[in-house]
């Protein structure tokens, strides 16, 4: 989000879904749509079948990458040296738009500067890919129109992500694939309503609507809409808040409906910086690993015992309306929170409704302004939509981009390797991917069918690797890594390329993140979760073993 | 906008747009033709044979749902020629239908038990005609539904309904004649084959072949977004008592035209978990584990719908006024840059910006974040 929002002025998906089928030209980096996104996976499919080309960028297989047109298997990790690549060949080649750098770009020459600094030979040793798909791929992307590029998480969930989503940025800012419907840079969100959450300023340094908390003006408009003095020095990132509380900086936290100590990268310190705490207080419906760490446990209800609004993550405002009364004795999370904040002697919290709520929201945020749960009742609304009678915004940068002088910004990133490489010692790189069947940690571990499919956790393993470690299907294998050791089932395939092994993180028994790295890039302050050195050994059953091994006339 | 092209049906004069099929005519003039194997959003693959019609001046008669219409086009859909033809038709389906309706799942909204209503069958012949239904195992491997081949009568709207809508292709049909039936490949269960569990083909089955494991008849529904992943599908909860007991998807929503994935169409079963929770905790630990003794996982995760406190180590059960009490009079001591919280991706916009507000106001410190960054 910060790489985009700082190139093109908005983090957000600049397109809509439905744009999709209509795109003639499809770039899928990072995601492995089908299963993160199934709905959004199939308008890629449906638009393949119209005849669109499609470009996928993931070292491992995926359903999408078996129906590319060019499959990009580069190596974890070096997406920047892999869109350097194509975007050289782009700049090279002369296949930019050079109208559209000119009047809506800046930066055009020191972009090239870098990208003419390395050859694709160098581009090919880095990643992995052959230079000719590199190619292939650069001239499919900038000549067929309209093109666009979708990525999720195998982008942002490294030690230099921002670096990749400008990257990113760079390859639709050149070709004018951006500002018109079915093109754009669409990053897709992971949970339901990351995007609200943003929108909202559930972050350390913006008010809602991404308004500075350091810019004096706004930090004036707020505290008079607040009627309270406002502290105007940003705060402290989700891992940071982890590394003060390590500290004892931070002695009192309240984590509403999250599940850090199953979801952040390098669990163990999570676990060690929550010990830390005077006073832990955990909001969720379920007593999940994180609550049962805490000292007072509040629960919240369900969406489906509550009214309010998701944003999705093409910016589309959509209501989400109360099926049930909460159940037991739960309570809806803003209940809660004004119930607390009013015993606490605050004003402005006199709220009974959320629709209440979203008054005061279009109020302070002036691209849902003309958001009300009247006009979102038929399909939603996509922001920005800054008065009543605006229809919704469907594709963004139409004319100008959102940067302070309207300007989309080229940006030269350097490749730099991921903060962890392999050594003798960690020889396997582990990527944490997804399964189609859960999201993320909690909800869907709930419901009995969806555990029967997604079935325990697998480390995904090459025959190649398998082979040379002697690994068979099914074995049970302990996955260490620098930080911590781990226990789960190999499953051979081809999935991912030799020397690289896949996990989810979806299980409580089996803690993925043990093992990750919280290095993290230093814009974004995303800890990177995709990419981390480790070693497979067999786990030696005695039991079996020595029975093998005794028994020689049986091997 | 193209010109919308004169045809006349029964001899009504009526309108269609271009390039519209017989049938898209005829139910756009309110004109019922019979269909099986014929699905508004997937193409039409004219195998069932139950929609001929007549069109003036040729000889055979024509499927409805595979034809399309040109300018001044004269068609009959109904006469007692047709409806014979339809009645054969709908006879050689029966022959070796398992169809014990009383009890079969699907009565009262499949298809094939509408039409056989509709237009009718003739007694004597079908007797003649009437196989013993084939009696093949019923694959329930999949934990959301099941598929029953003695029900199923091959108008392989599942199979154009994974390769089209799903983008899956987990089924084909297989074998021949008599023997042809729908299959995943190498006729392994649906739990082991590539079959992602959307749903998709179940929504469409006209017949109980593909069919919800559990059927509770919701007896309201209320419109909602889907609260798994940023797609933001819409959704109908089906709402029995005050139990959520069935989603389906919202063909208005503009994501999701009525699609959803496993998650949107049996995910919402976690509302269960929580609302089975009338006892102490100790028993719905115990109905958690048994549910998921499958799974192998471990202890963690029973719900909480009562506000706990932990007291040496053990959470105790405490009102909500205490809990609230509590809470606020902690955080008291605890206001500026020593207080931080994290806010939730999973909650409503409307909980985000009350939260935020909450810890920059009441708090005093811009200390807030989510996982959005995850
Ligand atoms: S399973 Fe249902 S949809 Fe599929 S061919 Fe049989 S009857 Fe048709
Ligand atoms: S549930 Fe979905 S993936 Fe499985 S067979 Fe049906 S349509 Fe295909
Ligand atoms: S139905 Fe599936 S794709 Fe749609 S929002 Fe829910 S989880 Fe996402
Ligand atoms: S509906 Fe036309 S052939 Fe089946």
């Amino acid at each position: 989000m910060a790489g985009l929002a700082a190139v093109l002025g908005s983090g957000a998906m600049t397109n809509s879904i439905s744009e999709l089928e209509q795109a003639a030209c499809i770039f899928v980096i990072g995601s492995n749509t089908m299963a993160a996104h199934p709905i959004v996976g199939r308008r890629i499919i449906r638009a393949v079948r119209k005849g669109a080309r499609l470009i996928v960028a993931d070292p491992r297989e995926t359903m999408l990458s078996k129906r590319a047109d060019v499959w990009l298997r580069h190596q974890p990790g070096t997406d920047v040296a892999l869109l350097n690549a194509m975007a050289r060949v782009i700049v090279e080649e002369k296949l930019f738009d050079a109208s559209f750098v000119e009047k809506r770009c800046k930066g055009f020459d020191d972009l090239r500067a870098v990208l003419l600094d390395q050859d694709l030979s160098q581009g090919e040793q880095i990643t992995g890919v052959p230079v000719d798909d590199i190619v292939e791929a650069a001239r499919t992307y900038a000549t067929i129109s309209p093109a666009t590029i979708i990525y999720a998480m195998g982008i942002t969930q490294h030690s230099r992500g921002t670096d990749n989503v400008m990257a990113v940025a760079n390859l639709a800012l050149l070709t004018g694939q951006i500002g018109k419907p079915s093109t754009g840079v669409n990053p897709l969100r992971g949970q339901n309503n990351v995007q609200g959450a943003c929108d909202m300023g559930a972050l350390p340094d913006v008010f809602p609507g991404y308004q500075k908390v350091d810019d004096p003006k706004v930090r004036k408009k707020f505290e008079k809409i607040w009627g309270r003095k406002l502290s105007g020095s940003p705060g402290l990132t989700l891992t940071e808040i982890f590394e003060a509380a390590l500290e004892d900086k931070i002695k009192a936290l309240y984590i509403m409906g999250e599940n850090p100590v199953l979801t952040e990268a390098d669990v163990t310190s999570t676990e060690e910086a929550i010990s830390h705490l005077d006073f832990f207080v955990v909001q969720d419906l379920f007593l999940t690993e994180t609550a049962k760490l805490a000292d007072v446990v509040l629960p919240a209800a369900s969406f489906a015992e509550k009214d309010g609004t998701f944003t999705n993550t093409e910016r589309r405002v959509q209501r989400v309306s109360k099926a049930i009364e909460p159940l037991g004795n739960s309570r809806p999370d803003w209940m809660i929170i004004r119930d607390i904040a009013q015993q606490m002697g605050a004003e402005g919290f006199d709220v009974n409704s959320p629709e209440q709520i979203m008054e005061e929201i279009r109020d302070v945020v002036p691209s849902y302004r003309g958001i009300t749960y009247k006009r979102i009742d038929n399909g939603g609304l996509q922001w920005p939509c800054p008065d009543m009678d605006h229809p919704g915004t469907p594709f963004l940068h139409k004319k100008s981009f959102g940067t302070p002088d309207g300007l989309g910004k080229l940006t030269p990133v350097v490749y730099i390797p991921s903060a962890e490489t392999t050594s003798h010692e960690y020889p396997l790189i582990l990527t944490t991917g997804r399964s189609v069947f859960h999201y993320h940690s909690t909800l869907s571990r709930k419901v009995a069918g969806l555990n029967v499919l997604g079935g325990g956790e697998y480390v995904e393993i090459n025959p190649e690797d398998a082979a040379l470690l002697e690994i068979g299907e099914g074995e049970k294998v302990k996955v260490a890594s620098r930080r911590g050791t781990i226990w789960a089932k190999a499953h051979i395939s081809k999935i991912t390329p030799p020397g690289v092994v896949s996990m989810t993180f979806h299980y409580a028994e089996t803690k993925t993140n043990v093992l990750t790295h919280a290095a993290l890039d230093p814009v974004a302050k995303i800890p990177e979760l995709k990419v981390c050195a480790v070693k497979i050994e067999r786990e030696i059953d005695f039991s079996k073993d020595l029975v093998r091994w005794g028994a020689g006339r049986r091997a | 906008m193209t010109k919308p092209i004169s045809l006349i049906i029964n001899g009504l004069p009526v309108q269609a747009p271009q390039g519209a099929t017989i049938l898209e005519a005829a139910q756009g003039a309110g004109i019922f033709i019979p269909t099986l194997c014929h699905c508004p959003d997937i193409s039409s693959a004219g195998v069932c044979r139950l929609c001929l019609v007549k069109i003036a001046r040729k000889k055979k008669l024509h499927p409805a749902c595979h034809t399309p219409v040109p300018e001044g086009m004269e068609v009959i859909t109904d006469d007692p020629e047709i409806t014979r033809v339809r009645q054969v038709t709908l006879e050689l389906i029966l022959t070796d239908h398992d169809f014990n309706c009383l009890f079969c799942p699907k009565s009262g909204t499949c298809r094939l038990q509408q039409l056989v209503n509709q237009v009718g069958f003739d007694e004597d012949r079908f007797a003649r005609l009437k196989r013993v239904a084939k009696d093949l195992p019923v694959d329930t491997s999949n934990p959301f539904f099941d598929f029953n081949p003695n029900k199923c009568i091959q108008c392989g709207i599942c199979v154009r309904t994974c390769d089209e809508i799903a983008g899956v292709n987990a089924l084909d049909m297989a074998y021949r004649g008599y023997d042809l039936k729908v299959s995943t490949f190498g006729d392994k269960p649906l739990k082991e084959s590539v079959c992602v569990s959307c749903g998709e083909c179940v929504e469409r089955c006209p017949t109980a072949a593909l069919v919800r494991k559990r059927i509770e008849h919701p007896t309201r529904e209320v419109r909602t977004i889907c609260a798994y992943c940023g797609v933001g599908c819409g959704l109908y909860l089906g709402v029995r008592g005050d139990t959520v007991v069935k989603a389906r998807g919202d063909p208005a929503n503009p994501v999701s035209r009525g699609e959803l994935c496993v998650r949107g169409r049996f995910g919402y079963r976690f509302i269960h978990s929580l609302s089975r929770l009338e006892g102490p905790l100790v028993r719905a630990y115990d109905r958690i584990e048994r549910v998921d003794s499958s799974g192998g996982r471990g202890k963690d995760g029973e719900p909480v719908t009562r506000p706990l406190v932990k007291q040496e180590g053990r959470f105790v059960e405490i009102s909500w006024d205490q809990a609230i009490n509590y809470v606020a009079s902690t955080l008291s001591h605890y206001k500026g840059d020593q207080f931080a919280a994290m806010s939730s991706a999973k909650c409503t916009n409307e909980e985000n910006y009350l939260f935020q507000k909450f810890v920059r106001t009441v708090m005093g410190t811009n200390n807030i974040d989510h996982c959005a960054r995850l």
